[in-house]
């Protein structure tokens, strides 16, 4: 087999009805092989992603389990319009957006700040330990981030009202404080992503073409300067396409978290969409409206990637996937 | 950079005010580590009373006998590996001959079929459809439920895909010429010069497993399958709202504090033992996936 004839595709013959069947059932004779390898992938995401979308047809019906799916009436727009109405669910609309855009304000900026810092450490194993540290809340569950979070806000065992006390101040419950949630939340998805995000601007900052440094160099250039002046604005193309894949995924709160922390008392600024179809669905049982309540994330989902998406490939030559 | 003798005195100043900066931010990253791990070793009094800091006050190890002499903490423990092992293995088995397939050329309607998987990286059924089906199936509370149902998704998927269809072609003409079918070219050829976006992918595969807990608690009703981290969830729960059995805690010499520490360790020690064999692979993997997050 020559390279050309590797590279060429399998040209679709434009024959009669019968060479064309006659060239698919060699086609399948000679290459069944990668047929049989794609199956398993084809079965499973039938199985587990396009099935579920199938039955994303209850959010419209009046679901019962004890006829399925497919066998429960049909209702219409009503789970909806119960959404619409209900003030938990718009709560839980203006909490995701809050929470979503407050870790974006704060926490996006924290790993490329790492990033630009660690691109001027010199010191190699002072580089590497810190990296090590830094890169390793990444790799550690939601239910330690949670217990940890737990036990150091406690307002009898905790470490911070330990510390509060040290300046004479009343110990708080924070975990029962609506105010406090979206700062401890935000603050514990920080200390766990930051530094691990920041690696793909250290790769970014890596790629930067080193003769701008040695020019700047002669120019009498400092390294602060250089920081501002040529890191920064080679690694911009990055940065808004970061950007971008956070707000294509704005409405991507971790949930689970959440759900390991809040508590009655913190619904006000802690429920957000998947934690009200938690609730509302798995552990309530109202399967019909909470599959509305995820249509309806799915659908904004759905539009703000799509959107995303576009954008980036109108920004840069690399779109998103 | 090379330029490191250049530095005038305004940079030296520069470096040093960065390496006291990453410092700083390296030690708030550690501390509640330290944090968790003195409380664990501390006195359940004195951990109770909140005074522990950074280091174990009243130093027992009473919490961790309580931890290992719970039967639930051992096959929650196994059950983790079961997962993380079976799981990041049958991924393997479903994702590599796909990916494999996707990226071959003569595959007819290959477009169709990375749409097709792609699309559900858009467009997701959510948390409900998911749920009834799994309970449609049948696979609700199952080792075999919780494997299969995560066990792929289309970035891994993606991820590989395109790095096999970087590999150049003529690294497999010989052992086509040899006679080799597909299988023994994804085999014998592909795989050996894939390791960095394998390893990538075992790595995501294994840290999702080894993490998850959020489906394997709404999925689970058994006690015998659940894994470590819905069991410390349990005990969270449990141990904080049972004040009667706090206070029986107390008497014994270890505390709720001192307790769910110790099962954060357990939980985070073979975290620590496997990281730095897998850390080499951060960059690499994470440029392979380079945007397409």
């Amino acid at each position: 087999m020559s390279d050309l004839s590797e590279n060429i595709l399998p040209a679709a013959p434009k024959r009669t009805l019968g060479q064309r069947f006659t060239w698919l059932v060699d086609h399948f004779k000679r290459e069944w092989q990668i047929y049989v390898m794609l199956l398993p992938v084809i079965i499973w995401f039938v199985v587990f992603l396009y099935k579920p979308m199938y039955g994303l047809q209850v959010a419209f019906k009046d679901y019962s389990i004890f006829r399925g799916v497919a066998g429960s009436p049909w209702i219409g727009f009503e789970h909806f319009q119960t959404l619409i109405y209900s003030d938990q669910f718009g709560r839980a609309l203006k909490n995701t957006f809050m929470i979503s855009m407050l870790s974006l304000c704060f926490g996006f900026p924290v790993p490329i700040f790492l990033a630009l810092m660690f691109n001027e450490i010199t010191h190699h194993v002072f580089k590497r330990t810190a990296q090590t540290i830094v890169y390793l809340p990444h790799f550690i569950s939601t239910v330690i981030i949670a217990g940890i979070v737990i036990t150091a806000f406690s307002p009898s065992a905790g470490i911070v009202n330990m510390v509060l006390g040290w300046f004479g101040m009343e110990p708080i419950y924070f975990l029962i404080k609506p105010e406090w949630f979206r700062p401890i939340f935000i603050g514990s998805g920080i200390w766990q992503e930051a530094g691990f995000s920041s690696i793909v601007f250290l790769a970014a900052i890596a790629g930067v073409n080193p003769s701008l440094y040695e020019s700047a160099v002669i120019d009498g250039a400092s390294r602060w300067q250089m920081m501002w002046k040529i890191t920064l604005p080679s690694i911009l193309p990055t940065i808004i396409i970061m950007l971008i894949i956070r707000i294509g995924n704005l409405l991507e709160v971790g949930f689970e978290l959440i759900i390991l922390l809040y508590q009655p008392a913190t619904f006000a600024t802690a429920d957000v969409i998947n934690t009200f179809i938690y609730r509302q669905g798995i552990q309530g049982a109202q399967y019909d409206l909470a599959a509305a309540a995820g249509l309806f994330n799915a659908v904004i989902a759905f539009i703000l990637v799509m959107t995303a998406n576009t954008i980036a490939r109108r920004y840069s030559n690399t779109s998103l996937w | 950079m090379a330029n490191m003798n250049l530095y005038s005195r305004g940079d030296k100043v520069f470096v040093r005010l960065n390496m006291v900066l990453i410092t700083v931010f390296a030690l708030l990253t550690l501390y509640p580590f330290i944090y968790i791990a003195a409380v664990s070793f501390s006195n359940g009094s004195a951990a109770a009373a909140g005074t522990v800091f950074w280091r174990p006050i009243g130093l027992t190890i009473s919490a961790y006998d309580y931890v290992i002499s719970e039967p639930l903490f051992w096959s929650s423990y196994k059950n983790t590996f079961i997962y993380t092992f079976g799981g990041t293995f049958v991924s393997m088995l479903i994702i590599v001959p796909g990916a494999y397939a996707l990226s071959k050329q003569q595959l007819l309607g290959r477009r169709y079929f990375n749409l097709f998987v792609a699309f559900t990286m858009w467009f997701n059924a959510g948390l409900i459809p998911f749920f009834l089906n799994m309970r449609d199936l049948g696979l609700m509370d199952s080792y075999f439920g919780l494997i299969i149902a995560f066990a792929c998704n289309a970035f891994n998927i993606i991820l590989l895909r395109n790095f096999f269809e970087a590999i150049p072609k003529s690294f497999e003409e010989a052992a086509r010429m040899d006679g080799a079918n597909e299988f023994q070219v994804l085999w014998k050829v592909y795989l050996p010069l894939s390791k960095p976006a394998l390893a990538t992918i075992i790595l995501f595969c294994m840290v999702a497993r080894w993490n998850g807990f959020f489906w394997a608690m709404v999925l689970l009703k058994d006690e015998q399958k659940i894994p470590v981290q819905v069991y410390l969830r349990q005990v969270i729960a449990t141990l904080s709202d049972d004040e009667e059995f706090g206070q029986s805690l107390l008497n014994q010499g270890y505390s709720v504090e001192t307790v769910t520490a110790a099962i954060m360790v357990c939980s985070i020690i073979p975290v620590l033992i496997f990281y730095p064999f897998i850390q080499k692979y951060f960059n690499k993997g994470i440029m392979l996936g380079g945007v397409k997050e």
